[in-house]
């Protein structure tokens, strides 16, 4: 009697002893915010303060993609859940909300944490936490160190190849015109500058002024740039100072061909700014012929099958936005997280998403007009841009989609693969 | 008339408040234990805004002088730490006390300037300092780093703690120590002969200066014992967020620490706690209550602003002498109540007794409670 009980206790033992290696073998890595049905991502946005006009947008158009995608069915049945905190563009609030949805809402990862004064304070904390910290909103050279920064990954092309793209068409086209730079006093601004160093003489470019975020008044750099002579004014300067900066030119009766990052020129968002600084007098135009460049297809393209399903997802989820490049930015980067859920498989781990990004990554075809960078070591996003011209109040593409990299002095190629449609549902991944 | 001494709490000895001092210590340390890393992190939060909360409690509720500059002060402090272990790779304890030290410096200066200022133009100066002194980090971004700030990296536990203890514990234990030694000193200054002359010198100047009292001397000390109190909430503030940046050190922070000692009850240690306690906790009530609700997203981002101006409101309405005083009230209450059903032979009396208290406590702040005593 008393051997039977030993042999069904000893039985009981080993068979729940079996049960918790095969468990801890099926669960290998971390999947905290990960269920059978759902996955939760955080993320830090400009909801109000100085970013706030256009990039507000940007997360809820993100989660309009994710709810399109929820209604198929997510990705492995997991729909995908986004927690929106507001930290005003401010690094100190930038730090305390990550903090918050790390160790509080215990999310899986940081999905496009927005902006590069930010979102640099909670890198180290990220990496150090091993919490996925995906497709950055910023092209800040400092997301694409992989080795440093396992965890992190960019999303948006460099500011560096950006300037070096800029750079090379002032080359071809301006060649013989002074070149002032009006630019962010952070990595933003001088990763943009580098780019533009990179590209042009020395002699060329006769002004750089720079300006902090959160000032209002940017008269003194304007003028400056003015005083200096520059025929083209280059801006690397998100939308509300590209906004200053042009009723700043206009005021002072300076009326130099503007450049702009893709990040700052953004029609509807520069145009509604201009609008409400200048109380209705200006409004699109002090933007008009701007030179641009730019990643993804104009939402002005719509013929083009990705701004076709943008659009169809925007009327459907997000219809209180507009539809600009703001909108079409948050759902292109949802687009991509997707992809790499797709990628990292049906067992959805942190170091899975790491470990598929790295592998895989830079296969990704999608919304963008050029491929990937990512591999083990290269965290860096979009590989390049295409040229582009606002006209009419949209941006109009043109030329060849060039891509590079950051180093100095590597070339500008052109890329040729032409783009693929989106899939009729979900997302296709090679 | 005094009030009864069964609501005043004990006078505690040097030897005493250290005793208390070290069992608070025990007493975090173990919450500290029981909490997530999440809730370490606010305990951290609140010890540093106790420290400069219950600085500016003895310069406004003890000295009598108002400041709304303690948010630079704060920076100068966060900055110092951020300098010194950014750049020059101090330890913690040392860098803290060079941002002590530092901060009382600037508070000589400024201290100087407010002696000869009353009122709305103290108010005015050190509004002026709050603004100012942040933007200096833009005007030298070589050494400031501009508007993105200095970034120091996380400061680590000594190896005794373990491999895995938390960091977020960590900085918890190095607020909470600061907090606890500002406590101390605090607690000590305000029961000292010290405290007594600057109550004297708030309730009359005049009158102080009569006794032998040197007026513009101890406001001066005041204002120095607080700034080195914001110097060493700022030096904790930075490592616990491993930042300086002028964004935490805004025109915002400074309204809301001099919002945080009146709403904590003006004047007392406890109250200092308290208003730690709400600076910490009302953002993250009024965000969680504005999500809530399913409103556009543009009334959602707005609406946690609004319910902390409508919640500061009706404190201001509600308990004008702050948390602290009206638990106090509550307490006589209670303890007249008390008093009340135990002896039935003076029922008017300790009616009209409590009414008076009320009346008392309800209308007017602490220090103005005991002009009408003394009257």
């Amino acid at each position: 009697m008393s051997g039977k009980r030993t042999v069904r206790v000893v039985g009981c033992v080993c068979v729940a002893t079996i049960a918790l290696i095969a468990g801890g073998c099926g669960s290998k890595g971390n999947s905290t915010g990960v269920s059978s049905t759902s996955v939760t991502f955080g993320t830090h946005q400009p909801l109000t303060g100085p970013a706030a006009p256009g990039y507000s947008e940007i997360a809820p158009a993100s989660v309009a993609f994710f709810e399109y995608l929820n209604a198929q069915g997510g990705i492995y049945g997991r729909k995908i859940h986004l927690i929106i905190k507001d930290d005003v563009y401010n690094p100190t609030q930038t730090v305390n909300v990550v903090h918050g949805l790390v160790l509080n809402e215990k999310i899986f990862g940081i999905f496009e944490g927005l902006g590069t004064p930010t979102h640099t304070k909670v890198v180290s904390f990220l990496n150090t936490e091993k919490v996925p910290d995906l497709f950055v909103a910023s092209g800040c050279p400092c997301w694409d160190n992989g080795t440093a920064q396992p965890y992190t990954f960019g999303w948006q092309p460099n500011y560096t190849i950006e300037g070096k793209i800029l750079g090379q068409y002032i080359k071809q086209h301006f060649a013989s015109s002074k070149v002032g730079v009006f630019y962010q006093n952070d990595d933003f601004g001088k990763g943009g500058l580098t780019g533009i160093r990179d590209e042009l003489p020395a002699s060329q470019i006769v002004s750089a002024q720079p300006y902090e975020p959160g000032i209002t008044n940017v008269a003194p750099q304007i003028s400056s740039i003015k005083a200096s002579g520059a025929k083209v004014l280059v801006d690397f300067t998100v939308p509300i100072y590209t906004a200053l900066g042009q009723l700043a030119s206009f005021t002072l009766g300076y009326k130099p061909q503007l450049v702009s990052s893709s990040v700052g020129i953004d029609p509807t968002t520069v145009g509604g700014l201009l609008k409400t600084f200048s109380k209705g007098k200006a409004g699109t135009e002090l933007i008009e012929g701007a030179i641009t460049d730019g990643y993804l297809p104009s939402v002005g393209e719509v013929s083009n099958p990705w701004i076709a399903l943008f659009k169809k997802v925007h009327d459907t989820y997000d219809s209180s936005a507009p539809f600009d490049g703001n909108v079409e930015y948050g759902m292109a980067a949802a687009y991509t997280l997707a992809q790499a859920l797709q990628l990292a498989g049906k067992n959805l781990t942190r170091e899975g998403v790491v470990k598929a990004l790295n592998e895989k990554g830079a296969q990704l075809t999608g919304p963008g007009l050029v491929p990937y960078r990512y591999s083990t070591s290269d965290h860096g996003g979009y590989a390049g841009a295409q040229m582009g011209q606002v006209k009419g109040g949209v941006i109009t593409q043109f030329g060849p989609r060039l891509i590079t990299t950051p180093e100095a002095s590597s070339p500008i190629t052109t890329y040729t693969t032409p783009q693929a449609a989106p899939p009729t549902t979900g997302v296709s991944v090679p | 008339m005094r009030l009864p001494s069964r609501i005043r709490p004990p006078r505690l000895t040097l030897a005493r408040s250290l005793g208390f001092v070290l069992l608070a210590a025990v007493v975090l340390a173990l919450v500290s234990e029981a909490l997530s890393s999440y809730n370490d992190l606010q305990l951290a939060n609140g010890a540093y805004y106790f420290a400069v909360l219950a600085g500016l409690t003895l310069l406004t509720g003890l000295s009598g002088q108002i400041s709304l500059g303690h948010g630079a002060l704060m920076a100068v402090g966060a900055y110092t730490v951020a300098l010194l272990i950014g750049n020059e790779h101090w330890p913690v304890l040392p860098a803290l006390i060079a941002a002590v030290l530092t901060s009382a410096v600037v508070g000589v200066l400024v201290g100087a300037a407010a002696t000869r200022l009353r009122g709305p133009y103290l108010a005015g100066v050190t509004l002026a300092f709050a603004v100012g002194l942040p933007a200096l980090a833009g005007k030298y971004p070589s050494t400031f780093g501009g508007a993105n700030g200095l970034v120091i990296n996380p400061p680590t536990s000594p190896s005794w703690l373990g491999q895995s203890f938390p960091l977020e514990r960590w900085e918890a234990w190095i607020a909470c120590a600061g907090a606890l030694v500002v406590l101390f000193a605090i607690y000590n200054l305000v029961h000292s002969a010290v405290g007594r002359s600057l109550q004297a010198v708030r309730d009359d100047e005049i009158a102080a200066s009569l006794c032998g009292l040197r007026v513009a001397r101890l406001q001066t000390l005041a204002f120095v014992v607080s700034a080195a109190c914001a110097g060493l909430a700022g030096g904790l503030l930075t490592l616990v967020l491993q930042l300086a940046a002028p964004g935490a050190f805004t025109l915002g922070l400074s309204l809301a620490l001099l919002t945080g000692v009146v709403l904590g009850g003006l004047g007392s240690i406890l109250g200092a706690i308290w208003g730690a306690a709400l600076l910490v906790l009302l953002p993250i009530w009024s965000n969680d209550i504005a999500h809530a609700f399913s409103f556009s997203t543009n009334v959602t981002n707005n609406l946690p602003l609004a319910i902390y101006g409508l919640v500061l409101i009706l404190a201001m309405l509600l308990w004008p002498s702050g948390l602290q005083g009206a638990l106090g009230l509550l307490g006589l209450r209670v303890s007249t109540s008390l008093k009340n059903r135990a002896s039935t032979r003076y029922p008017v009396g300790g009616a009209g007794q409590e009414r008076a208290a009320a009346r008392r406590g309800g209308a007017s702040p602490p220090q103005g409670r005991e002009e009408e005593e003394v009257r």
